[in-house]
């Protein structure tokens, strides 16, 4: 008992974008070690031609979010001993984004919904102008403040069972920026924004099942940045056809 | 199976809120055909009427209730969610949906029994 102890085993998705299995590997236990940790071990000890995919290692960047025991998780900051299952680990690709191979997913689908929720700079003015003075205890900036720690892992897209079952739903972290840029006093494209979640994948698809925040690990809130897109179109509607 | 993902309570109220949603949308069709024999078989109603007086049709019916009640105040919630200022209290208002729900159809069921 012990001696396993000692030893996690560990199941690694292997495989490429159409088929895969997992792969066990049995990795020594040491103290403070992340889920991170592991997957290196196993790379740099086992097996070199596992791929996955990180950079910075401590919670900064978003690059190194995997399926840890069936939950998504930033895997830098995730320590073995908070959700080891016995000593048994089970490490995957990140779910609703195609995988590239084994731990590594394709973002791209990621990063163009954020195109496509006007998550991107509109700017206000010009360089030859004075930057604009921001009351950081305005309603507003409070809002856009309160979605700008988001680090684009793909957790709360990998929670989201709205995302599994709609292609084109731009998903919490995409929706969360437009809210964000929505309250930014030096972005000018409010309308834009709006014209963008209110169509056929945006923020009214959300069932509010709020996994997104459950498992957000900078602890945002993209289910309430969604009900307040829903609250803002909504208006804009009305007000429109008045 | 549920899998790891949704073991969370906002994601039990909103499975809640569509699987009472779609058994209620099963139960209406079956609810009007009964409803219409008032006009078209009156003997045949009240033969069918007779069953609502056995333990189990007025289990079904205490389960029916819930249903409704469950789906109604689900919906509030959802609805203050998208229409009202935020709160962070939405798994204690998901959780009052559900214990409401039980105390109307409770005792809608000792009343009955």
């Amino acid at each position: 008992m012990s001696a396993n102890c000692d030893e996690l085993e560990v199941s690694v998705w292997r495989g490429d974008r159409l088929s895969g299995h997992f792969e066990v590997f049995h990795v020594p236990a040491q103290d403070s070690q992340t889920i991170l940790d592991v997957v290196s071990w196993i790379q740099q000890n086992l097996d070199a031609t596992l791929s996955y995919r990180y950079a910075c290692r401590v919670g900064m960047c978003g690059s190194c979010a995997m399926m840890v025991n069936g939950v998504p998780r930033w895997t830098c900051r995730t320590h073995v001993k908070k959700v080891m299952n016995g000593n048994k680990l089970e490490v995957a690709p990140l779910r609703n984004l195609p995988v590239i191979k084994d731990l590594a997913t394709d973002m791209d689908p990621f990063f163009d919904k954020w195109i496509a929720a006007e998550g991107l700079h509109h700017p206000t003015k010009t360089r030859d102008e004075p930057i604009e003075t921001i009351n950081p205890d305005s309603t507003m900036r409070a809002e856009a403040n309160a979605g700008i720690e988001c680090i684009n892992c793909s957790v709360c897209y990998s929670a989201c069972d709205t995302v599994a079952g709609n292609v084109d739903y731009l998903g919490p972290a995409a929706l969360q920026r437009a809210w964000t840029l929505f309250n930014d006093a030096k972005d000018s494209g409010q309308n834009a924004i709006l014209e963008a979640v209110s169509g056929a994948g945006g923020c009214h698809n959300c069932h509010s099942q709020g996994s997104c925040t459950v498992f957000c690990p900078n602890e945002l809130n993209p289910m309430k940045a969604i009900a307040e897109l829903k609250k803002a179109t909504t208006k804009s509607f009305f007000k429109k056809r008045v | 199976m549920i899998r790891k993902h949704r073991a969370h309570p906002l994601w039990f109220a909103y499975a809640l809120h569509r699987l009472s949603g779609l058994a209620l949308a099963l139960f209406l069709p079956a609810h009007f055909y009964i409803l219409s024999k008032a006009l078209t078989q009156p003997e045949s109603l009240d033969n069918f009427l007779t069953l609502t007086e056995s333990p189990m049709v007025k289990l079904a019916e205490f389960g029916l209730v819930f249903l409704l009640a469950v789906h109604f105040l689900g919906g509030f919630r959802l609805m203050a969610m998208e229409w009202l200022p935020w709160s962070d209290r939405q798994k204690t208002f998901a959780a009052v949906a559900v214990a409401g729900a039980f105390l109307v159809s409770g005792l809608f069921f000792l009343r009955v029994v």
